[in-house]
């Protein structure tokens, strides 16, 4: 999901920084308030694993791989906003020291990975807990907001691909960066997340709850606010 | 630190020793990159042609340790395992002190 250079057109890449630099300008002012003293060492904790969860690349037999991004659990534990930074200085840094990601798709990859994915986990999280803090409930919620946000982080990353063809082709119509229009990009990234990325993010995100929720059940954010 | 964080680092550092699975398994199944991630050359083979603003952008940036592996394509699967590990490491402990710093300078103002 990490789109490299070259990929997106100038008119995509650079309004995507524009979205994602609001989004870093927000998140700085909301953990000042929001983020507890307590939280300062997950944050960093965070960004670890968010890193590592990325490496263990998972195959589809014979075809493409690909990766959870830590991304709904770091929301559900340390709310949206945590996630967005956390995460963001993940693919920052993927981008400038391994070359994953494209240093001109940061913010894209930035945008699909570090607020499509913690904000619709959160959401997902929270509307389908309801009010239950506890049981099969909770954890059924926490695979959804797993599973979701990542497939819509790898929609929205599709959106991205597909349009170049539409956007930015030369006079004859051959595409001048990402070739494979919607109608190809949107299925295969659906697909692949639906089946298999989506799951083991579901799953990570999970297992990480209950594990929180048996040791440390007053530090977890999406239980802390009182329901809307 | 709590026994709790501790816990959660030490289940860190597991992660980062198993980290070469996701170089093994891959390579195990023939699975190659993720879709939208190919390089220049490979798209050439896909689809016999690099488009044109692709390749002015494609090399932009040269990464000191492209694709966690300082060794290269054409070393043997276990050094490349082993980079994996080395270049993970170094990736988490830049990302989490970047975190971290950026938690207390940003907590710090607040008082």
């Amino acid at each position: 999901m990490h789109i490299p250079d070259g990929y997106l057109s100038p008119q995509t890449y650079a309004p995507m920084f524009v979205v994602a630099a609001a989004f870093w300008a927000i998140a700085v002012r909301k953990i000042k308030t929001e983020l507890s003293h307590r939280h300062v060492p997950y944050l960093a904790m965070a960004a670890a694993f968010s890193f590592l969860i990325q490496m263990f690349n998972i195959p589809i037999p014979g075809g493409t791989t690909g990766h959870a991004v830590g991304g709904a659990i770091i929301a559900i534990l340390l709310g949206p906003w945590a996630a967005v930074l956390a995460i963001s200085i993940v693919l920052i840094i993927q981008a400038i020291v391994f070359g994953d990601g494209g240093i001109t798709a940061i913010g894209a990859n930035c945008f699909n990975m570090a607020v499509v994915m913690p904000f619709v986990s959160y959401w997902v999280f929270r509307f389908t807990r309801g009010s239950s803090r506890e049981g099969k409930r909770v954890i059924m919620s926490a695979f959804l907001a797993g599973y979701t946000g990542l497939f819509m982080a790898s929609i929205s990353t599709a959106i991205q691909f597909g349009i170049q063809p539409l956007i930015a082709h030369d006079a004859q119509g051959t595409p001048l960066y990402a070739p494979y229009p919607l109608e190809i990009a949107i299925p295969v990234m659906a697909i692949e997340h639906l089946l298999l990325f989506g799951i083991i993010e579901g799953i990570v995100t999970a297992l990480i709850l209950k594990y929180f929720m048996k040791n440390e059940m007053d530090l977890i954010h999406a239980f802390s606010e009182v329901k809307a | 630190m709590t026994a709790f964080q501790k816990k959660l680092w030490a289940g860190l550092v597991v992660m980062g020793l198993l980290s070469p699975l996701g170089v093994f398994l891959p390579y195990y199944f023939g699975a190659e990159d993720a879709w939208g991630e190919w390089s220049a050359e490979k798209l050439r083979e896909m689809i016999g042609y690099v488009p044109a603003g692709l390749e002015k952008l494609a090399y932009l940036w040269k990464a000191p340790i492209a694709d966690y592996n300082p060794g290269g394509e054409g070393a043997s699967i276990w050094i490349q395992a082993l980079w994996y590990i080395f270049s993970g490491m170094f990736g988490v402990i830049i990302a989490g002190c970047v975190a971290y710093m950026l938690a207390r300078v940003v907590r710090r103002n607040e008082r």
